[in-house]
Parts: structure tokens; sequence; C-alpha cells
């Protein structure tokens, strides 16, 4: 089959490798019918995230068709189309009963400060991705959920990872009715946390970023203020401007380690690793938003340490919150906004790509070239 | 507006200035712009899907009480952090070479330890040239600028890849006339 292969930093190439099988009894093998890149999959591309291992397939955001099942499966036949979440997750440990099922504790070997997810790394679980043909899914009563009878594949791919992760952005938030919010990052991430915010009951929504058709783009489909850092001087006292100086009720931060903003955060956060990733949104979160405020994070940052105003986020008696998504439990409220028209997620896709385009998708949606949002890759076999 | 001249910007606060606070927390809220489709759909904290969040029982079905033991094929590291393997876990490019060598030094220590993710890291690159020379050994040549999306940085940044173009051939004719210079003496 064709599949994703990773080389080294900033270089990836489309491989014909074997087919996954069936390992563990509750396994499927699903035909991908729609694989996303995501931004947090440029970490792994650039090479920052520890164990990512030479011939690896990257891809936690997919759909597909069930070709197989392993013979506990009772959930799940063949010819199903799911939309497969990107945590692993049994749903029985300690964390899984209590829905924190991105923190699933029986899925990843490796590390046990965060649970599996699809193609990314051996810290994540050592598991193949989805940016290939076919792709092992472990824990298939639990994990994938079968498309509703009119969903869009173009919706239910984001389904799972971007948009569940933006709206458990703004929902971390604890967003009151009348809320300022301010999204740090007008990725797809960003995009879904602003959006997600007029759902929440925000009063007002910004959407900080630096690249024009981004901020462009989120202001027509959020209708949201924007900011482009590049233009102001500091961030934290703009901000204070913009909200009667007293800082915005929630910030978010949807950028994570590879934050553009600060000269020193990108030298020691991304050039030499010096700390795990350049944390310069977290700075403006915690200097933005309003004393008792909330700072809400989904931006990835490595398993090291950070340099962050932890004193400020005391003396302000700020609430931080952050996790990964747990999407199984958002998937039934987020698809019941998209049956209701409330959004359509699909409208951030800008790029299609055949799987064998591989190298250059990863380039484009990496430098941000040719207005790049959101691509998505179609394998042969889902292209006609 | 003041007619008068003067060097200081008015929107910033200035010593002589005072300011109270005052604001109402009632009157801080904002009514959002018109026309937002959805608006205050999940409001009420009772049909946000995410809250508490801890919630327990869950509202999953689950039909194991813990998952079967995945067969052990190929060698999997695991975290000193746990006392053993997880039931569930993933086979792909298990831990070979130097990098492995050096991956498995890496998991003698734990994630609360720096050691632990530096070794990793360190054995990412190793691996990274591992992986050319096993190319080169199966009879395949990367095509490294195909790989890096040479092909689209020219059709959408031509600017940009004239530039690196430019860069490159620099640092490699400097290279070149270095190591020339080099064999003269």
């Amino acid at each position: 089959m064709l599949a994703m292969n990773y080389r080294g930093p900033y270089r990836v190439r489309a491989v014909n490798k074997a087919e996954p099988e069936i390992e563990h009894p509750n396994d499927a093998i699903v035909r991908v019918t729609r694989s996303c890149i995501c931004g947090s999959d440029l970490h792994l591309y650039h090479g920052l995230v520890p164990d990512t291992r030479i011939g690896s397939c990257f891809g936690h955001e997919f759909t597909g068709i069930v070709e197989e099942v392993g013979p506990s499966v009772q959930n799940l036949k063949k010819g199903d189309h799911v939309l497969v979440p990107f945590n692993i997750f049994c749903g029985s440990c300690f964390f899984c009963q209590k829905e924190l099922y991105s923190n699933c504790h029986n899925v990843n070997p490796e590390a046990t400060a965060v649970g599996g997810i699809f193609g990314y790394s051996h810290t994540t679980g050592g598991y193949d991705g989805g940016q290939a043909e076919f792709v092992r899914v472990p824990m298939a009563d639990v994990g994938p959920t079968v498309l509703p009878p009119g969903l869009d594949v173009d919706d239910a791919v984001l389904l799972t990872d971007a948009f569940p992760t933006g709206y458990q952005a703004a929902e971390m938030g604890g967003i009151r009715e009348g809320d300022t919010v301010v999204v740090f990052g007008a990725g797809p991430v960003g995009i879904f946390a602003a959006k997600s915010a007029w759902l929440l009951g925000a009063g007002r929504v910004i959407v900080v970023d630096h690249i024009e058709y981004r901020l462009e783009f989120v202001r027509n489909y959020a209708q949201c203020e924007v900011v482009n850092f590049r233009e102001v001087g500091d961030m934290a006292e703009h901000i204070k401007r913009m909200t009667d100086w007293l800082g915005a009720d929630v910030c978010i931060d949807a950028v994570g380690a590879e934050a553009a903003g600060s000269a020193l955060h990108r030298l020691t956060g991304v050039q030499t690793m010096m700390q795990a990733g350049s944390a310069i949104v977290l700075h403006w979160c915690i200097n933005s938003v309003r004393k008792g405020g909330t700072v809400s994070i989904v931006g990835v940052y490595g398993p090291t340490f950070n340099f962050v105003p932890i004193g400020n986020a005391l003396n302000k008696g700020l609430t931080l919150r952050m996790n990964q998504a747990s999407v199984k439990r958002h998937l039934p409220r987020l698809i019941e906004h998209i049956q209701a028209g409330r959004i359509k997620p699909s409208e951030v896709i800008t790029h299609r790509f055949p799987l064998d385009a591989i190298s250059d998708a990863y380039h484009i949606f990496s430098s941000k070239l040719d207005n790049c949002i959101k691509p998505v890759l179609i394998p042969p076999s889902a292209s006609h | 507006m003041n007619a008068h001249k003067h060097d200081h910007d008015h929107n910033h606060p200035q010593d002589d200035t005072v300011y109270v606070e005052k604001t109402s927390p009632e009157a801080r809220r904002r009514a959002p712009p018109p026309g937002i489709q959805g608006w205050g759909a999940d409001l009420d904290p009772a049909v946000r899907p995410a809250v508490p969040k801890e919630r327990t029982p869950p509202r999953l079905e689950v039909p194991w009480d813990a998952p079967a033991q995945q067969p052990r094929t190929v060698e999997v590291l695991h975290s000193t952090e746990r006392p053993g393997m997880t039931p569930v876990f993933g086979t792909t490019v298990p831990p070979s070479g130097v990098s492995g060598m050096l991956r498995r030094s890496a998991f003698r220590y734990s994630e609360n330890d720096l050691r632990h993710w530096l070794m990793l890291l360190f054995a990412d690159r190793v691996n990274m040239v591992e992986g050319i020379l096993d190319d080169l050994a199966h009879g395949h040549v990367p095509n490294i600028y195909a790989e890096m999306g040479g092909p689209a940085e020219w059709k959408h940044n031509r600017a940009g890849f004239m530039r690196k173009a430019l860069i490159a051939g620099v640092v490699v004719g400097l290279i070149a006339v270095y190591v020339r210079q080099r064999r003269r003496h």
C-alpha cells in the first residue's frame, strides 16, 4: 500500500509498504478515505518531538471504511464508514472512567504523561498513522464512530481532531455570557476555537496571528475581530487597551511550540531547543488575561520545560486549563451542531492532495504557501 | 481634541493621569454582534459535553472490564514510570542500530529526567543518518530535493527558492574554496 514515510526533519516521501494486520483481538483495519495534515504534525515534520523514528507514518486525522475486524469487535462491521478520533483509548482505565479519553493509561507504554495517538511518534505509543491507504485501528469498539447518514466525509474528517480541539479549547475557557475571548493562532484549531466561543456565549471574540490571509479567513468565517501582532507594539498592552484596561476574560493558546512573535523564544525554544518550544503565546495569554480569568491551552509543547511567567499567573489568580481533546466525548454534540447548520467545518479545507504528493503537501502547509489553511490527503483508492 | 502641541501619546496613561477602576462586572458583559449563527447554543453548562471535567460514570459503553493483552511480536520500550507494558501498543519501527541502542539507554531514565528526552532527540538525529545509509544500502539514492518539497517551493515561492538556492550555492562555493586552499598548503 501507499503510505507517508518520515525520513528526517523536513523530509517525507510516499512509499509502498506492507498493509497493516490485526494485532489485537479488538483491532480493525480501516481503508482510509480522507486524511488531514494537522498543525501538530508539523512539530514531528520539523524533528522537534522526541522518539520520532525514521520510517514512521504520521496522520492522526482520518476517516475510512472498515475492511477487517478482530475476533472480539462487536460494534463495527466490514463496510462501515467511520471517523476515527485521534486518541487511542481503552475506555476502562482510571482515566477513561472519568471520560478523560485523551489521558488513557492502557495504550502508550512509552510515556505516562501522554495518551496514545495515531502516527505521532513513539512518545505517544508508536502507532502508524492514517496518511496511508490502510491503517490499524486499535480498540475498535470504543474509538471509531460510524458516520451518521448525511454527514459529509469532509466534515467528518475535521471531527477527528481540529474541530473538537478548538471546541474543547473554548470550553476549557469556562466562557460565560458576554465574555471577551482572545484566541492566539488563526490556524484550523484557532479558527474552530473562535467559532466555538460564540456557541458558548462569548460577547466578543478576538483572534491574533501574523499571517494576513489567515486573519482574513477567520474574520469572515468566525465573524470575529482580528489583530496582527506584527502591527502592534506590546501584545499584553494592546489587549488591555482593547478591553477597558482590564484584560480578556479568557485567553486561548491555539499555537504551541513553534510560535512566532519573539526572537528570544524562537532561539531558545525552536532553534537551540533549550526549552520545549517557543513559549511566547503562553506569555501573551497569562499577561493579557484579566485577573481571575482563565487561560486555556491546546497548543502542543514538548515534554521537558518552558519559560513561562508562572508568578504572574499566581498573582493574577488565574485558572489554567489544558489538555489534548477527548474527542469521543464531544462528538455527539458537535455532530448536532453540524446537522443544525451552526457550523460547516469543511469550509476550512483549502487544499486537496493525492497521497503521493505528500512531500509537497507538507512543505506547502509548513511554509504556509498558496494561502493554505487545511490540507487533505486523498489516497488513490478513495480518489475515484 | 486639544489643539496644543506636545510630544506624548494621548492613548498612553501618563504619570499625571489618574485612572480609577470602577467597572461594573454586569456592564462589562458584551452583547455579541448580530447574526452569529448558533450563538449561545452551548451557553448552559449542562449541554457542554466535557462539563464536568471528570465525569463518572462515563457515558460510553465499553464491552470489557479491561482490554485483552496484545501479543508481543517486536521490541517495545516502556517508561520506568509504569510497572510494565500496556495491554495495547504500537509495533511500528522497533528500535534498531545505533539509534536503537541510544533509545534503550534513554528508557533507563524516567520521563521526569531530562536525560531521557535529550538522548531520544539525539537518537532521532542518529536515526536520520541511518535512514540515508539504509536507503543507499538498498540502492536507493534519496531525492532530498523532492522529499523537502522543492517543486512546491519553486511553484509557490520562487523568490524564496532563489534565495535558498543562492545561499546554498554560496555555502558550497566557500567550502570548495576552503578545501582547495587546504590542499595547496
